[in-house]
């Protein structure tokens, strides 16, 4: 059901290729279909960005290829391969080799990530000692590299500092510098950014940018500010209520969006390049409750333009005949939408009635 | 209250935290300068947007003001009082009239009262209301924040992000107050839902007459709703500025800075922009560097910067801001800055036009 971007005869050359995932978690209240049929592939080098809002699945699709969702209350199906190997039924072991050696994962919240209690640099030597045959002294000296290819200054004296004496943007330097040490082939960066002001922001981004270019490695870079997608994304995904709705190149999707929530984020942005709108545009209502996911379209109840038809779910497909690659779950005709998507000279949601 | 007098005025306000060392005897060892000299002014009907990174001082200030924290030296006065060293029984009619929102709806309401204990204490500890009359009210405020009434025994676990910074809001409208201040009240929120309760707190404000201050690091959202902005940067005032000014012509080089380092959603502007990325940290207030305390991380310091403490000049256009470099401004607004009467006593009267030897920079 689930379209697939690129052809089955590519497909052992990406470097993920994840298909038609679902999580779902039992709960007191009920099952929690966090994740529901999530499919997409990643090439070397790529920067690829989850955008949506909490509760929308990005955080659960992240931490699933890695296997840290596995537990006796999650039911996961569906596929995750790396360089062609599945990850879903993969072992623990197997697991663990891959996870911080080939694909490695920092999170929003640099504060809580490290252990408060144990220098930085020997956190750093612990996780490359546990994946590398190496000495104490060739294991310090790679984190010490690590940290200082990072930017963090004077990182021989750093190293043997605790977490609390780094500042906010240094730690999520630190955390990045570790989720390095072994070389990745995949960066998952979860709000990498979101708990630090903007200037430090900047610098992470840039350091971000520059270790794609420099080493060729690939991010998943999961974020609910588009300003941040603008700045550093191929390839973005936006997901609602544990799907995608929408995928397309960055162009596609901030000049063509094809889907009614993707123009609602786009409306409620304030952009500083550009006059403020007298009001800002907003999306009514709230997302909804993934215990009982709306029937048909997951926006329906949100969308101003829902007509009939909503009321089936539309599959994530190329709806457009020209932008192979640019997917998304909308009824409306194309046509339709370059219409119903201008409000105010700009792309946003109309008011509801 | 006389005619013209602003609502709230802040001259030369200090806090320092002390930093205390010793077995029997505490002595002071030290000292956190969160807030080091800063003078404000917030006329009625207004909103001032206060911003700057953490570490700035913008949530000491607040508190400052409505004296929840003592502060070390300087003046608060509402409506022509004096609030600070006013006793608590005192200052209890004042707090009547500020209220306060905070970022995060989660920790900021009593996870064990309902909804309609939340709203309804503030009015009856003030002894405005009771019974059905109070509930009555409460009911109207719920339904005024788009909260639905019938919730009214609800407890706040119940509710979503957005609906709880609703409850937080009604709760700050329960005594009608005339100053609400805002610390970062919708960055906790999605998007989407950021932009509703920033449109609610517009309309209330037209409806009630209320003045805001409103503290974010969002400078999209800051701007949506300042009339005049303050920046701040490590305790110190550096850039006061009628809100639509500063995000054209940003006169002190950290608001340069800042607004550059907002990346635009849209790839194609994105990529034309040309961002300063800061070096560093900002540095710690306990050690603040000397005179400018920027300096360490400004591109167009120099000698002068860390040596003379520059005094906030005031500008033609409104704009106030306390650099030796100014950006943005011309050699004839800088031959007409003037030292502005509410500059930091520290600072010198060295004003830019006498130390810039350059002609000039206009960015």
């Amino acid at each position: 059901m689930n379209a697939r971007p690129v052809p089955s005869a590519r497909q052992s050359k990406s470097l993920l290729e994840v298909s038609d995932l679902e999580v779902e978690f039992r709960t007191d209240e009920g099952t929690v279909h966090a994740v529901d049929g999530v499919s997409f592939d990643m090439s070397d080098g790529e920067v690829l960005s989850i955008v949506g809002e909490s509760g929308s699945g990005k955080s659960v699709t992240a931490m699933t290829i890695l296997g840290l969702t596995r537990g006796p209350n999650a039911r996961i199906s569906g596929s995750v391969r790396y360089h062609g190997k599945e990850l879903t039924d993969a072992s623990s072991e197997e697991l663990q080799e891959i996870r911080g050696d080939r694909i490695a994962m920092v999170f929003q919240d640099p504060m809580s990530s490290f252990n408060p209690v144990q220098r930085i640099g020997d956190q750093i030597v612990e996780a490359i000692r546990a994946h590398r045959d190496v000495s104490d002294e060739e294991a310090h000296r790679t984190a010490v590299e690590s940290l200082s290819s990072v930017g963090i200054p004077d990182a021989k004296t750093r190293a043997r500092h605790y977490p609390f004496e780094y500042s906010g943007g240094m730690r999520q330097r630190a955390m990045i510098a570790m989720a390095l040490a072994l070389e990745p082939a995949l960066l998952i960066a979860d709000e990498p950014s979101t708990a630090l002001d903007v200037t430090i922001q900047a610098q992470i981004l840039e350091l971000l940018r520059q270790l794609n270019e420099e080493r060729g490695l690939s991010v998943i870079l999961i974020t609910h500010d588009l300003g941040v997608v603008a700045e550093i994304a191929d390839r973005v995904m936006v997901m609602y209520a544990g799907q995608i709705v929408e995928q397309g190149s960055l162009d596609e999707i901030f000049y063509d969006p094809q889907h009614p929530y993707t123009w609602g984020l786009m409306g409620s942005l304030t952009r500083l390049d550009q006059p403020p709108p007298e009001r800002l545009p907003q999306i009514a209502g709230a997302p909804p409750s993934l215990l009982a996911p709306p029937t048909g379209c997951h926006f329906r109840p949100r969308c101003p333009h829902a007509f009939g038809k909503c009321i089936e779910q539309p599959a994530l497909e190329q709806r457009l005949p020209t932008a192979r690659g640019h997917l998304d779950r909308c009824w409306l005709e194309p046509s339709e939408k370059k219409e119903k998507r201008e409000v105010e000279g700009r792309i946003g949601l109309e008011a509801p009635a | 209250m006389a005619k013209g007098e602003p609502l709230l005025e802040v001259s030369h306000l200090v806090k320092h935290f002390p930093i205390k060392q010793g077995i029997l005897i505490d002595r002071e060892v030290a000292s956190v300068r969160a807030v080091d000299d800063v003078s404000l002014v917030l006329h009625e009907g207004e909103t001032l947007g206060l911003v700057g990174e953490s570490g700035s001082g913008k949530s000491t200030l607040c508190r400052t003001i409505l004296q929840l924290i003592e502060p070390t030296s300087g003046s608060v006065k509402y409506g022509g009082r004096e609030l600070v060293g006013v006793s608590r029984r005192d200052l209890r009619p004042v707090r009547r009239e500020i209220q306060m929102i905070f970022q995060d709806p989660y920790a900021s309401l009593n996870p064990r009262k309902r909804v309609g204990e939340i709203i309804g204490d503030p009015i009856q500890l003030h002894g405005l209301g009771s019974g059905q009359e109070l509930r009555r009210t409460v009911q109207e405020l719920m339904d005024r924040v788009g909260l639905s009434p019938e919730h009214y025994n609800r407890y706040p676990h119940e509710f979503s992000g957005g609906q709880r910074q609703r409850i937080g809001i009604a709760r700050a409208l329960s005594l009608r107050p005339k100053l609400i201040i805002a610390d970062e009240p919708v960055s906790a929120l999605d998007v989407s839902i950021q932009a509703q309760i920033i449109n609610l707190l517009e309309d209330l404000q037209d409806e009630f007459g209320l003045s805001y201050i409103f503290v974010a690091h969002d400078l999209g959202v800051v701007r949506h709703v300042s009339d005049r902005i303050a920046v701040m940067y490590l305790g110190k005032l550096v850039e006061r500025s009628p809100g639509p000014v500063l995000y054209e012509r940003p006169i002190h080089p950290y608001s340069v800075a800042l607004l550059s380092a907002v990346p635009i959603p849209d790839p194609k502007a994105n990529a034309a922009r040309n961002p300063i990325v800061l070096e560093g940290d900002i540095p710690s207030a306990v050690d603040p560097p000397s005179a400018c305390r920027f300096h360490t991380r400004c591109p167009w310091a120099t000698e002068i910067c860390s040596r003379d403490e520059p005094p906030l000049a005031e500008y033609e256009s409104g704009q106030a801001a306390a650099c030796h470099h100014p950006r943005n401004v011309d050699s004839r607004m800088i031959a007409g800055a003037t030292v502005a009467p509410d500059s930091p006593e520290s600072a010198t009267d060295v004003l830019p036009a006498q130390t810039e030897r350059e002609p000039a920079a206009t960015r």
